[in-house]
């Protein structure tokens, strides 16, 4: 599998390591007066799509940047790759 | 005042020196270097300073700038490596602080790399063994980040080509060592 960095160009998938859902990124409001259920849904619920995934992946073995990778879980072809900052930064995250 | 000798990242006294059917390994114990990272709303600012630093020029996106003393090499987004000689910078990191101000984090590195030196006709074939990063499409001046045997490692196309610079992690210096030299053996 090549995942087609956004920066440095395509690069073989061993160089990534799978970090999760990337609803990772919206870590829910702690003050909220349902941080206790958003927290449990953050934490343990997960979607399991057998079609089209928004994961986080880490680009351990090269510039250790964190990517957001929309990938299909039945065929693994991966349409859309963006850096995860941006992704953050676009969602009001990372101030 | 302690009496302490200095030793290489190897644990030697002079700089370690093996050469393969003519491709020479050399441990590179003559590198000061610092990690610059843009600070969130100062990356206009930091880029002007590295600017100033290396002539006008900020590594792009996997490249480097190559010159004397001062040198660097891109190693994320709004992060780079300078590094500069030992002899004659050991204080890098405290001379881009005063630099860069709070436009960046800078943090020093010397003592976190080994550097090696891979010069030689068989270089392309080794590093082609040692990890999955495209070497014969690399130029002079291409830096990439890539995993040599596990261990995070930067490679740098120098100039002439046949030259690569390897900065792996110090505290594995022998077993990155051990995979380079074990390479050489193999592919040459």
């Amino acid at each position: 599998m090549i995942i087609n960095h956004p920066l440095l160009g395509p690069r073989d998938s061993s160089e990534f390591v799978y970090m999760g859902d990337a609803s990772l990124i919206e870590r829910p409001d702690p003050e909220a007066e349902t941080a206790a259920s958003d927290f449990v849904e953050y934490a343990y619920l997960r979607d399991n799509p057998a079609s089209w995934l928004r994961e986080l992946w880490f680009h351990e073995g090269g510039d250790r940047s964190w990517l957001v990778v929309t990938r299909n879980t039945v065929t693994h072809e991966i349409s859309q790759v963006e850096m995860a900052r941006d992704v953050a930064r676009s969602k009001g995250r990372s101030k | 005042m302690h009496d302490l000798i200095a030793i290489t990242a190897l644990g030697g006294l002079e700089p370690r020196v093996d050469t393969v059917a003519g491709t020479i390994l050399s441990e590179n114990p003559g590198l000061a270097l610092a990690s610059v990272h843009a600070r969130m709303g100062h990356e206009d600012a930091c880029r002007a300073h590295l600017a100033d630093l290396l002539d006008g020029q900020v590594p792009e996106v996997g490249r480097t700038v190559l010159r004397d003393p001062e040198a660097a090499f891109w190693t994320g987004p709004d992060q780079w490596m300078v590094g500069a000689p030992f002899d004659t910078h050991e204080d890098l990191a405290a001379e881009l602080k005063a630099r860069f101000g709070d436009t960046a984090s800078v943090s020093e590195q010397t003592d976190a790399w080994a550097c090696f030196d891979l010069r030689g006709p068989g270089m392309a074939a080794v590093i082609e063994l040692l990890c999955p990063i495209n070497i014969r499409q690399m130029q002079t001046g291409d830096a990439q980040r890539t995993s040599i045997h596990h261990l995070g490692c930067f490679v740098l196309r120098r100039d002439p080509s046949d030259w690569v610079r390897i900065l792996g992690p110090r505290a594995s210096a022998t077993s990155l060592h051990h995979a380079v030299l074990s390479a050489m053996r193999s592919a040459l």
